[in-house]
This record gives structure tokens, sequence and C-alpha cells, in this order.
């Protein structure tokens, strides 16, 4: 014969295991209808180290298919080929703000700039910049004036660009705009001047 | 005296060696002449084709008493490990755990200890095994364990089940078209002469239909026939009339169809040059085989380009709308204002068909057309946009000659006068127009006059563009300028 206490403890103790259980299977089942916001590993801003200076970013304006100069203040490395580095992720990050007058793909990245004696800049950018492109002659074309006239406006003595996808060269920017050759900086210097002209 | 005693002396002497010098010159001279007739007479070199899984690949093959052989390391060497070595007039192969021995002289080998009848004597030179080629039908299936199939009339040897199929049939079009279809992508070099279109398989394992001659009951094209010899496979359409074949479905798809003519307001699709060719030959070589291009080609023409086509589409413009479906709409339109106007138009890509950027190019470039006109169409932005080309750095370029990717360089300047025409009707009728240079193919590879069209909508609705009276509002306005500027086009010429 059990005590009567003992009975009624352990009537509450399994009471209380039954109770533990049902809220364990709601909080397991709260938490896994609560969507996880995906990690954004995309840039925002360029590295705050060094002093900033001022420069001046040619953006492309997909209202008007025009290319404005816009002078900005941003930190820049005293190395040649990093300061062309950090200009090309400044105009890639002001493309990728929320308001920007030129969308560009989400995650689109520079993923690296060489500069290579006797003038010449490689861009180096990563798979989702041509992936994620709209495509169109005016809109490729905009994007790549505005990112090499930037780079060439700000660092004097490059002469020539070409631009790479994940290291490797690719035909066309979305299906129009050529990548497989070198871009001649002074006739995107020309096609620049005609873009702020808004010809 | 003594000189003359000298010059009695030295005479006979000269006299025998400049004898001897002649006979030699001559000697030389005929042996030189023998080795040319013997050179030039020569049979062309054999060589046995195979194909395999690993790869695609052809090897010598050598006469010796009058029997084709082949050596047995250079046909397995792609396909695995493989050794050989030499002791005496016995000879040892390896080919991954596999052995086999051979005598020189002997019609039998032993392979993993059994015997195989050769069909012939084994040779063996310089360490090397030559076997009769004959002889691989049975050899082979001992060393490399599994099926090989020996045409050996034609030296093509499968290894594997690695054949290509085709079928063929004909599309009832007025001119019919004959539909090759393939179970793996072909790139056949294709050869035309007045009643036949050749096409050669030299490094795709095809094999023919159980008929070799295929007929169809048409006038035009009455018949194919396959047939197979060194090494290659050879598919030949009997034909009344010019024909030329175009490539889609990634290489799976060959159609065989009459030459348009340029009158008739459509232009061949030259077939895409076979990578063993495309070095030989010049784009402009490549571009028009003898009977390809009508003989009649006018002398002042346009070449209305629709951009995109087969698997490139383009820009969707919206979820039923694909960028090429809107040139080939805007090309047809164009060359209907064109035409009305009195110009010969010649529309590349009447249908929806892959057609590369260069051979675009190349057909531009080949007849002179005097004037090249690609189309697009783009959903950003409003109104149309007249492009020229913008030149990449020519690193090919040497004084007066071009490279390929400059070859427009010359002709930037009746370029952009026939673009700044289009531009300045296109603004007559009220449309919003850009005239900028383009880093856009193939306009830096045309060697004339050349301008793009981009067609954007004028509103936020990107399905305009595929509306036939807005269509017919810029095409009509880009007729009107080349149609203004004809005698300038007529007689432009490239200004270095």
């Amino acid at each position: 014969m059990i005590p009567r206490h003992l009975q009624i403890a352990l009537a509450v103790l399994l009471a209380a295991a039954l109770g533990l259980s049902i809220y364990a299977w709601h909080v397991r089942k709260t938490v896994a209808a609560t969507p996880v916001a995906p990690v954004d590993t995309r840039p925002l801003a360029p590295p705050v180290t060094g002093p900033t200076e001022k420069v001046v970013l040619y953006v492309a304006q997909d209202e008007d298919g025009t290319m404005r100069a816009q002078p900005a203040q941003i930190p820049m490395p005293s190395g040649r080929q990093q300061r062309a580095e950090e200009l090309a992720r400044a105009l890639i990050s002001l493309y990728l703000e929320k308001n920007s007058p030129h969308v560009i793909g989400a995650g689109t990245e520079v993923r690296s700039v060489f500069l290579v004696d006797p003038g010449v800049a490689v861009i180096d950018m990563n798979g989702a910049f041509a992936d994620s492109h709209r495509s169109g002659v005016l809109v490729e074309e905009l994007t790549i004036a505005s990112l090499i006239h930037t780079i060439s406006a700000n660092t004097p003595n490059i002469l020539r660009v070409k631009i790479l996808i994940d290291g490797k060269e690719r035909e066309t920017l979305a299906g129009h705009a050529d990548l497989s050759s070198f871009y001649e900086v002074a006739a995107v210097d020309q096609l620049a001047s005609q873009l702020q002209a808004g010809q | 005296m003594a000189a003359g005693t000298h010059r009695r002396d030295r005479g006979p002497g000269a006299n025998s060696s400049r004898n001897d010098w002649r006979s030699a010159g001559a000697t030389f001279i005929a042996l030189i002449l023998a080795s040319a007739i013997l050179v030039s007479g020569a049979p062309a070199e054999k060589h046995l084709s195979v194909y395999s899984v690993a790869a695609n690949y052809s090897v010598p093959i050598v006469q010796r008493e009058g029997r084709d052989y082949v050596g047995l390391l250079e046909v397995l060497e792609p396909l695995g490990r493989v050794s050989g070595k030499a002791d005496g007039t016995r000879w040892r192969l390896r080919y991954n755990n596999v052995e086999a021995n051979f005598t020189a002289g002997a019609n039998h080998a032993q392979v993993m200890g059994r015997d195989a009848d050769l069909g012939g004597k084994f040779f063996l030179e310089n360490k090397r095994g030559l076997v009769p080629v004959g002889a691989l039908n049975s050899l082979l299936p001992r060393i490399l364990g599994g099926p090989v199939t020996l045409h050996e009339l034609s030296d093509r040897l499968f290894i594997g089940s690695v054949a290509t199929h085709f079928t063929a049939s004909l599309a009832s079009d007025d001119p019919p078209r004959l539909l090759f279809h393939f179970s793996a992508p072909v790139n056949p070099s294709i050869a035309n002469e007045p009643g036949a279109l050749h096409m050669t398989f030299r490094r795709e394992p095809l094999v023919g239909p159980a008929s070799p001659t295929l007929t169809f009951g048409s006038k035009a094209i009455p018949s194919a026939s396959y047939s197979e010899s060194n090494g290659s496979a050879v598919v030949t359409v009997k034909t009344s009339i010019p024909v030329m074949a175009s490539f889609s479905n990634d290489g799976r798809s060959i159609t065989v169809a009459a030459t348009p003519t340029p009158q008739a307001g459509s232009a061949p699709i030259p077939a895409p040059p076979s990578p063993q060719t495309a070095a030989q030959n010049t784009p402009a070589a490549n571009a028009a085989p003898a009977n390809v291009l009508p003989a009649a080609v006018p002398h002042y023409f346009a070449v209305v380009d629709a951009s995109h086509g087969g698997d490139d589409h383009g820009e969707s413009l919206s979820s039923t709308l694909l960028e090429k479906d809107v040139t080939l709409a805007l090309a047809r339109s164009l060359r209907q204002e064109l035409q009305s106007r009195g110009i010969s138009t010649v529309v590349l890509r009447d249908s929806d068909a892959n057609l590369p950027l260069d051979q675009r190019a190349i057909f531009a470039n080949a007849d002179h057309a005097a004037i090249y006109i690609a189309l697009h169409a783009a959903s950003s932005g409003h109104g149309v946009r007249v492009f020229t080309a913008m030149l990449p750095f020519g690193s090919d370029d040497h004084g007066p000659f071009r490279s390929w990717t400059t070859a427009q360089h010359d002709w930037l300047s009746p370029s952009q006068s026939t673009a700044n025409a289009v531009a300045g009707e296109l603004q007559k009728r009220q449309l919003p127009v850009k005239n900028v240079a383009a880093p856009l193919r193939p306009l830096n590879n045309i060697t004339g006059p050349a301008i793009a069209v981009e067609v954007a909508p004028q509103g936020a609705d990107a399905n305009q563009v595929m509306a036939p009276d807005y269509q017919q509002l810029v095409t009509s306005a880009v007729a009107t300028a080349i149609a203004s500027l004809r005698d300038q086009l007529a007689g432009a010429q490239p200004q270095p």
C-alpha cells in the first residue's frame, strides 16, 4: 500500500512533466515557424580605415540614360591599386543602395582591381555582377562606362581596362556589352562625355 | 712557255672538272624532280579514326607487305596506362592489368595466356609493335575487356557504345527543308558543289541508317546518302536548287534549306565554322562558299540583323516577351519599310535560329552590304537608342591592317553619319532618342557602315515594343534615313 502523500507527489510530478512537454513542443513549433533573416554579406560601405578624400563618382542614371558626376567623400588608402579598388567599391555600393539611380543585382561585389604596367587595369567582379545584371545595350553600357570612367578619372595613367568575372573572361556582361576585349580608356572617356551631355 | 704548258696542263683537267660538276648538277636536279614527282604522286596518308568514351582521335596507318598496319601502343595510349617492352624478337604489352605477348613475324599472339589470331605477321620496329588493322577487331576486346566495332574499309574504330545516330526528314515547306537530327552534337565541315551538299564528319562517331540512301520524293531535295571512307563519314544531300546548312539545338540539328535570295528578303544562315576550319579560312572565305550566296546579289542592299535567336533569348522584356522575338518582328517591319523605298534588304536570322555573331558580320562583309543595321529591344528606359561601334583596344592592329575586333575602324565616319541621320528622323517623329557609341558586337567587326538600334517602350509597358504601330513608327524613321543617305552609302569608302 503506497502512502497517500507519495501518490499525491507522484501525480503532481506527472502533471508537471506533461505540462513541460506540451510547453516544449509549443516552443519548438514557434521557433520553426519564425523565419530566420538571411545573413547579408554585401559590403554596405568601403572600409573606414585611412583618411577620407574627395573623389568624383560617375553615376549612371537609368531614368534618362545618362551619367552624372557625383562628388563623394570616401576613405582612400595610399596605394594606387587599393585606391582604384575602393573607387570601384564605392560606386558599386552606391548602385546597391535602396534608391539607386542605376539598379544592379544584389550580391554584386568587386573582387579586386589590379593595375598592371603599362597602363592596364583589370577589374575582377564576382559572378553575381554579371549573372544578375539587367540585359540591354544601354543599361549594360552604363554600368561598364561608369565603372571604368570612375576608376580612370580618379586614377591617372590608366589606358586600357579589362573586366573579368570571377577571375575569368566572359563574352558579354548580360548578353550585349562586350567583355571579351580590352576597353580603351580614351574611347570610354569619350562615351562618358556623350552620356554626361545627355546625347 | 711555262705558262702555256700550265694552260695546256690545266685545260683538260678544267674541262673534266666542269663536266663532273655538270653531271653532278644534272643528277641533283633529276633527283629533286624525281622526289617532287614521287611526293606529288604519293597517296594521302591514311589514318585510323578511333572513337571512345575517353577520347576521339586518329592514329597513322602504315603499309607492310601490302597490308594496313597500326601501332598498338598508339591505339591504346589515349585509353589507359600502357607500356611495351621489346626483348629480341619478343614484345610484351601491358595495358592496365592485361598482359599480351607478341613475336616478330608470328601470326599469333598471347593475350592473358590465351592465343589470339592476328590474321597477319606481327612487326616489331623501333620497339613499336605493329599489328594488322583487321586484327584490332579480335585483339582489342580481349585487351580492353569491352566491345569494339571496326569498320575496316573506312578505317573507323568504335570502342564501346559511342556511336552517334541520325534521322533525316523532309519538311513539306515551299521550298522544302531537310531536317537532320543527331543523337549527340555534331560539327561537320560542309561543302557545296552544283547539285550536292556534303557534310563530312571527321571527329564524330557517326554511323549510317539501315539504308545508305534515303529518298524524299521531292524534286528540290530528292535524296541523301551516307558513306564512309578514310576515317570519315560523309552525308551527301542531292539537290536541284542552291542550298545551305544551318545548325540549331546545340549542334544536334542541321537544317538544309534553299538559299534565299536577297530580293526575297531573307539571308542564308551560314553554318558555323568548324574548329578545325575556322583557323584555316578567312572569315570571308568561310562565309561565301561557291553557291551559298545567290549570284545576283544586288550592288546596293541593306543587311538587317535580328539580334539574338535560338538559345540566345536576349532580354526577357516580360514574362511572355523575349527580345529575340521582338527583334525578328522589328527586322521584318524594317525590311518592308526599306523595300517600299526601293532598297533591297536582307534579313539575317529570318527564323528562330542560332546565328553566331561572327557569322552575322561575315555575311555583311562578304557581300559588301551598303549598310548593316542590328536591331535590339529593351524594357528599361524610354524611346530609341542608336549606336555605333565603340572599338576595343586593337592589340593585333599593324599599320593599315586591322584586327577582327577593330575591323569597323575605317568605317566609323559613315557609320556615325548614318546614326546621326537615323536619330534625326526619329526625333522628327517625336521619339526620345539617344545616339552614342556602344561596345556591342558584331558592330566592331563590320567592314562597312554599321549601326545598331535598340527600341525601348515610350512608357512603362514593355509590351509596347511589340505593338505594330510603334514598331512601324520606328522602322519607317530608320528606313527614311537610310533612303536619304543612299548616294552616300553607295559610295562610302574606308577612311583610315
